[in-house]
């Protein structure tokens, strides 16, 4: 309240005026916001075999809460799960952030005949995320659970996990974890005893960063080549085989079963308001002691890489920069990074995102025009070339990335390849055009200095061209 | 457990879901649109692009040829969207929006040319809600309806949508991104601008993208003048280039891929628009061409080296919006502007494909079709396009006469009329017969008819056979190929009797495949084991068979009596047999057995015909008696062999002092055993009607003059009836046209299909014939690739279809 006011005595008061209403009128309805976010306590987590510490196996899984009463939860009825998971806020942990409640509920049309399916989306490729590995290898009841309530909360048949094929162990886990629900009635036929059939599948990709794209991962899952799809229609009406489809992140499906068990109000205890939840969070580069922590939403990145990264190497001072969220997300510089809260609005807000969650730390001795540079050469290769902007746009932008590594370029040349990332941005089938072009867009955005001073030094080693 | 839904047909292209179903929509379900602030009405299975304009359907002859000055022209910008009444060329002329959409196609949505602007009122959202939830899904996407056309993509209507040109961008009000016009569904009240500010941008942002690896080898590519991107670019693309490439790395490079004799491939200016796969994969059923690679190492090929086995592959060279697919007979040999292009009918087959015949200094330069949605829609067989440089070869230019000592001597047009004529006059006329083969238009066999009546001969056959017995060729419905092509559309059920149409009509079986895909076709053969693109069921190919279904006690009469719509197609080179007549009547018995039980009404044909040369049925309508058999029966003293070059009558069917007149363009088997030879002229150079196999007549227009001394040839009759003597009494085409009028009405109404409807009359009278089935199983002569290409004189003369039976043979036992 008090920053508030002090914003708006700057302000002329008309346009004030009905801010501050608003702000009164949600004041005296609802109780007071958080301020603080994170540190997570260690009875909030989700996870709590993360680490790989105990036993993922199904008696351990049992004995840390897992398939407790699932079946009460799947008795209680699609509406119930659909409406516990849009109280808890949730939103989709895949990069999108789409509120999950509102999503899973597109299946709730009245069938007209054809199966729905709800798919899961693990092939986790964004570099710098490792989040849904984690959960698959130490932890994958808690996917196979979440698989079950979330095809019970849109009437699925089956659940196909599209895995990436590198994943190889924990593909296995997984596997391993599948088959003992299914020899112990937890899956299968009459799953948990609730008179609901539910069978869940293991797909292994093929190692496309494309595959995660959702019409695409659908694509590949029929069998034919990772390209993403037209929409419309959305899987929710056509998706695999032609039938109704959900495809929701490992995560997003992981945390329902506990949602359901601890209730939306805990869930939706977490993080600020449109942001709500604990998150699993990828802290990578530059750091001391680079890990995957389950958090808290909101909670500062400077916190949360000074709690749980050990810190920035040679101090916080010595930050470059931070990528917040996988590596399609814009980078942010340090000063951006002093106060900026780790969920979607926060991020949006410092024109960036949380994509993943995975934390790219670069300090002053990383090259950030280098690191960059792969990124987009990352993208180059993995587009899939079926559309124009991304499949030309991305070779060129590498191309000229590569001259400002060594600083072999014009000036004018920055605002080009602004131009040329705004050209692919938006105009493409599915999304990853735009995830090639933020990183560039973020590069330019904050280190423009740094291009143009790489330049000047390459044009300063250049031999004097003789003056006629 | 997975049990595929069945969309699964449709899952065969990529794209399953972006394809929609076209309805039959009445004018009140039309959705209100805005573009560029004009209110328009379309039907809700359109998408933008197709409402904002695109290709209208009589448009793909300027889409061949006009264009590459107009966007630059002085004009270019002043003109706009001109409302409905506005003539589709100019309209074409006045694109602002190109893309590469392609009606025909489905839509890729990856070129990325289309997108446009799209506002959307936020009391318009709640209607499209509305709608949503009653319709339950809104499948329909924006393109079609008004003539305005601004936006020109490679989206292409006959395939399905893509939606990866992205050159159909446009932008939508409220909605954050641009959206691609030729894959976005129209929604009430929806505001599209086709061209405003960031419409224009992404376009020409989208434009360089196109061009930035693409190969500034205009000068000497195939496809210049005639090019999409070309025409493109000077729509809206950057009149400089941005591409600094200090390190000298270059365009992308691909190599080029053999494809077989017919399509020349330089993949280096592939823009990745997938046309040619989505017509391989949806209309000619061929799997053979994908995508091998990603992003920019993308590659359009058939992955291994081999040839494209369709019979309708020469249509993915039109598709390809640049020079990647070119003609390969056609390479470097001319360019559109260079070339008069006159519109003409195709007679390599009898489905009377409409073309456009290219010509330059009086010679065929190519073929190109011409869109006809009744019969060909716009694609044309390999036969139909390449076949021509057969028209060059083997050609008889000079009139020939038998000397004393037996050998064929050039002559002139006068020796040539008085060795016939001396022989004519002073025969008898029931001694005189003539054969006409398969590519005489409507004029010359009505000539030839009145010639020799005059001179009191009856003896005038087709060498093509027809069963005579019964109703014979007396009730035009038993001949004619009744439900029409187009029919086939609306068709559900298809029995094939004795037929490759494949092979026989591919254009035929191009329409069959299309509704299988899309309205769920169901078809039979009654025939040998055959390829036909698409599943059918073999029902054997015994004529035990089809006694069977005509007595309703095999399986499957049940299946025809229930279907709503059947078709019984029977070929007719399985009539060429003994027992012709005998299957003949059985048809009509199954037809019409079909036709009362399945409940389809009077106005429902089921019996069809399906012929395989282009003058039968124009023939039979002038009373020629069908095959040979009366020849053999009563050898004549005079032959006259009008283009009769199937050898079905040869020298030793007749009596040795048998003087034999040819008139005809190619020295083939009727040539050889000619005394007299007579140059006629061929399809392409002469004014003359055909009649297809559906009875619908068609004008073939003259589009080079005839080499050497060839004249046209019922021109030829003419003169000849005045030196015996019988002078006929027509000068002019349009008196010999009111002539054919007076025979046969329906030979001069142009494009249209006269009715015939005498179904039960016909199966009376074939209850009387007595005729009964062989044992022999039916077969057809062109069961693979290979027999497709050369089947008459033209294409025995053609290189081109040579190297392709050598290709097809080779390509038999390839490993791949």
């Amino acid at each position: 309240m008090s920053s508030l006011c002090r914003i708006s005595q700057n302000l002329k008061w008309q346009t004030v005026l009905p801010q501050i209403s608003i702000f009164i009128r949600e004041n005296s309805t609802k109780p007071a916001e958080k301020t603080k976010f994170g540190p997570l306590k260690d009875e909030d987590r989700i996870f709590t075999n993360l680490y790989g510490r105990h036993d993922w196996k199904l008696k351990g899984a049992m004995s840390r809460g897992d398939w407790y009463k699932t079946k009460e939860i799947l008795l209680k009825g699609h509406d119930w799960i659909l409406q516990e998971m849009k109280d808890s806020g949730l939103r989709g942990r895949g990069g999108a952030g789409f509120p999950t409640g509102m999503k899973w509920g597109f299946m709730n049309k009245p069938s007209d005949g054809r199966p729905k399916y709800l798919v899961v989306n693990a092939d986790e490729g964004e570099p710098g995320t490792c989040k849904d590995r984690e959960i698959m290898r130490h932890d994958p009841h808690k996917l196979v659970e979440g698989c079950l309530v979330a095809g019970r909360s849109m009437g699925a048949v089956a659940a196909y996990i599209y895995i990436r094929g590198e994943f190889y162990n924990e593909a296995s886990n997984l596997q391993v974890a599948i088959k003992e629900a299914y020899a112990n009635g937890l899956i299968g036929k009459n799953a948990c005893g609730s008179g609901y059939d539910f069978d869940v599948f293991v797909h292994r990709g093929a190692g496309a960063y494309i595959c995660g794209e959702e019409t695409s991962l659908i694509e590949s899952l029929e069998g034919k080549a990772g390209k993403p799809r037209l929409k419309p229609p959305f899987p929710a009406d056509v998706g695999v085989f032609g039938c109704p489809t959900t495809v929701a992140n490992v995560e997003t499906v992981a945390v329902a079963p506990i949602i359901c068990r601890r209730g939306a109000s805990w869930f939706a205890s977490f993080g600020r308001e449109r942001n709500r939840g604990t998150k699993l969070f990828n802290i990578s580069g530059n750091v001391n002691n680079p890990c995957t922590v389950e958090e808290e939403m909101s909670i500062p990145l400077r916190e949360l890489i000074e709690r749980h990264a050990g810190g920035v190497i040679g101090g916080w001072d010595n930050l470059q920069g931070v990528i917040p969220g996988g590596s399609s997300t814009p980078v942010i510089p340090k000063s951006v990074c002093e106060d900026v809260p780790m969920d979607f609005d926060g991020l949006i807000q410092a024109q960036t995102g949380l994509g993943t969650a995975a934390v790219i730390v670069m300090n002053n001795q990383a090259d950030m025009i280098r690191c960059i540079s792969r990124l987009i050469e990352f993208y180059k290769h993995e587009s899939c070339g079926q559309c124009t902007p991304c499949r030309e746009g991305c070779g060129w932008m590498a191309k000229i990335m590569n001259r400002f590594e060594t600083g072999n370029a014009r000036p004018a040349e920055i605002d080009m390849l602004y131009e040329l990332s705004k050209q692919i941005e938006g105009h493409t089938i599915c999304a990853l055009g735009d995830g090639a072009a933020w990183p560039v867009q973020g590069l330019i955005r904050h280190f423009r200095p740094v291009i143009l001073e790489r330049m000047k030094e390459f044009e300063a080693k250049q031999p004097k061209k003789a003056t006629a | 457990m997975l049990k595929l839904w069945p969309l699964s047909r449709v899952l065969v292209t990529r794209t399953s879901g972006a394809i929609f179903a076209r309805t039959n929509t009445t004018a009140q379900d039309k959705v209100e649109v805005f573009v560029d602030d004009k209110q328009v009405f379309v039907a809700p299975g359109t998408t933008v692009l197709q409402k904002a304009g695109g290709r209208d359907s009589s448009t793909l002859l300027c889409y061949h040829y006009s264009i590459v000055n107009t966007a630059s022209s002085p004009g270019y910008t002043r003109r706009m969207c001109s409302g409905f009444e506005v003539e589709s060329r100019l309209i074409e002329k006045s694109a602002k929006v190109r893309t590469l959409y392609h009606d025909k196609l489905s839509i890729a949505g990856n070129c990325r040319m289309c997108l446009v602007e799209v506002e959307k009122s936020p009391k318009v959202r709640t209607l499209y809600h509305d709608r949503l939830s009653i319709a339950g899904n809104c499948r329909m996407c924006l393109v079609e309806v008004e003539k305005s056309a601004k936006v020109r993509t490679l989206y292409h209507n006959r395939l399905s949508i893509a939606g990866n040109c992205r050159m159909c961008l446009v932008e939508v009000e409220k909605s954050a991104k641009p959206v691609a016009s030729c894959a976005m569904p129209v929604m009430k009240g929806m505001r599209v601008k086709t061209d405003s500010p960031a419409t224009r941008k992404a376009r020409e942002g989208v434009m360089e993208f196109l061009l930035m690896n693409h190969p500034l080898d205009c000068p000497i590519c195939d496809q210049g003048g005639e090019c999409d991107l070309q025409d493109q670019s000077m729509a809206f693309g950057s009149d400089r280039s941005r591409f600094t490439d200090i390190e000298f790395s270059g365009k992308r490079a691909v190599e080029d891929k053999n494809v077989g004799p017919l399509v020349k491939t330089i993949m280096t200016r592939c823009i990745h628009c997938t046309r040619c796969i989505r017509f391989a994969s949806e209309v000619a059923g061929v799997e053979d061409l994908g995508t091998t690679g990603r992003g920019g190492d993308m590659q359009v090929g058939t992955y291994v080296e081999k040839m494209i086995k369709s019979e309708l592959s020469g249509n993915v060279i039109d598709l390809c919006p640049v020079g990647a697919l070119t003609s390969k007979p056609y390479a470097f040999t001319a360019r559109p502007w260079e070339t008069r292009k006159t519109e003409s009918i195709d007679v390599m087959d009898a489905i009377g494909s409409n073309i456009v015949v290219s010509t330059r200094t009086n010679e065929v330069m190519r073929i190109l079709p011409r869109m006809n949605e009744d019969i060909n829609e716009e694609w044309i067989s390999d036969k139909t396009r390449f076949a021509y440089d057969g028209l060059k070869r083997q050609r008889l230019t000079t009139p020939f006469v038998r000397d004393s000592a037996g050998v064929l001597k050039q002559s002139d047009w006068e020796t040539a009329f008085v060795a016939a004529a001396e022989k004519l006059g002073t025969t008898k006329g029931d001694e005189i017969a003539a054969v006409v083969g398969g590519f005489v238009d409507a004029e010359s066999l009505v000539c030839l008819k009145d010639f020799l009546n005059k001179l009191g001969s009856e003896g005038l056959c087709t060498e093509e056979m027809f069963p005579m017995d019964g109703a014979g060729t007396d009730l035009r419905s038993n001949y004619l190929l009744n439900t029409t092509i187009s029919g086939v559309e609306e068709a559900d059920l298809i029995l094939l009797v004795g037929t490759n149409p494949r092979f026989e009509a591919p254009l035929f079986n191009a329409r069959m495949r299309k509704s299988w895909i899309h309205n769920d076709l169901e078809v039979a053969m009654v025939g040998p084991q055959v390829d036909l693109t698409f599943d059918h069921e073999n029902l054997g190919d015994s004529t035990q068979v089809l006694q069977e279904i005509a007595n309703g006690t095999h399986p499957f009469s049940k299946k025809l009596n229930s279907a709503k719509n059947p078709m019984v197609v029977v070929g007719s080179s399985i009539l060429q047999r003994e027992d012709g007549s005998a299957i003949h009547s059985a048809i009509v018995e199954v037809a019409q057995n079909a036709r009362k039980q399945s409940g389809c009404g009077e106005g429902w044909k089921v019996l069809n015909v399906l012929h395989r040369v282009a003058s039968q049925v124009a023939a039979l309508d002038i009373g020629y008696k069908a095959g040979v058999d009366c020849i053999k029966q009563n050898p004549p003293k005079v032959l006259y062999l009008l283009g009769a070059d199937n050898g079905t009558i040869t020298r030793e069917d007749i009596p040795k002092d048998c003087f034999v007149i040819y008139q005809g363009h190619h020295g083939d088997k009727g040539a050889a055993m000619a005394d007299v030879i007579l140059p006629g002229a061929a399809y392409t150079e002469k004014e003359g009607t055909y009649v297809n196999t559906e009875g619908r007549a068609q004008e073939a227009r003259l589009a080079v003059s005839p080499p050497g001394l060839a004249r046209s040839d019922w021109k030829i009759i003419r003169a000849l009836s005045e030196v015996i003597g019988v002078t006929l009494p027509y000068d002019k085409l349009e008196e010999i046209r009111s002539r054919l009028t007076e025979v046969s009405p329906n030979l001069t109404q142009y494009e249209k299909v006269e009715e015939a409807n005498y179904f039960n009359q016909s199966q009376q009278l074939a209850n009387l014939l007595k005729a009964s089935l062989d044992s022999k199983p039916l077969t057809v002569n062109q069961v693979q690739l290979k027999d497709f290409y050369m089947t008459d004189s033209i294409s025995r003369a053609s290189q081109t279809m040579a190297k392709c039976v050598q290709a097809a043979t080779e390509a038999e036992t390839a490993k791949y």
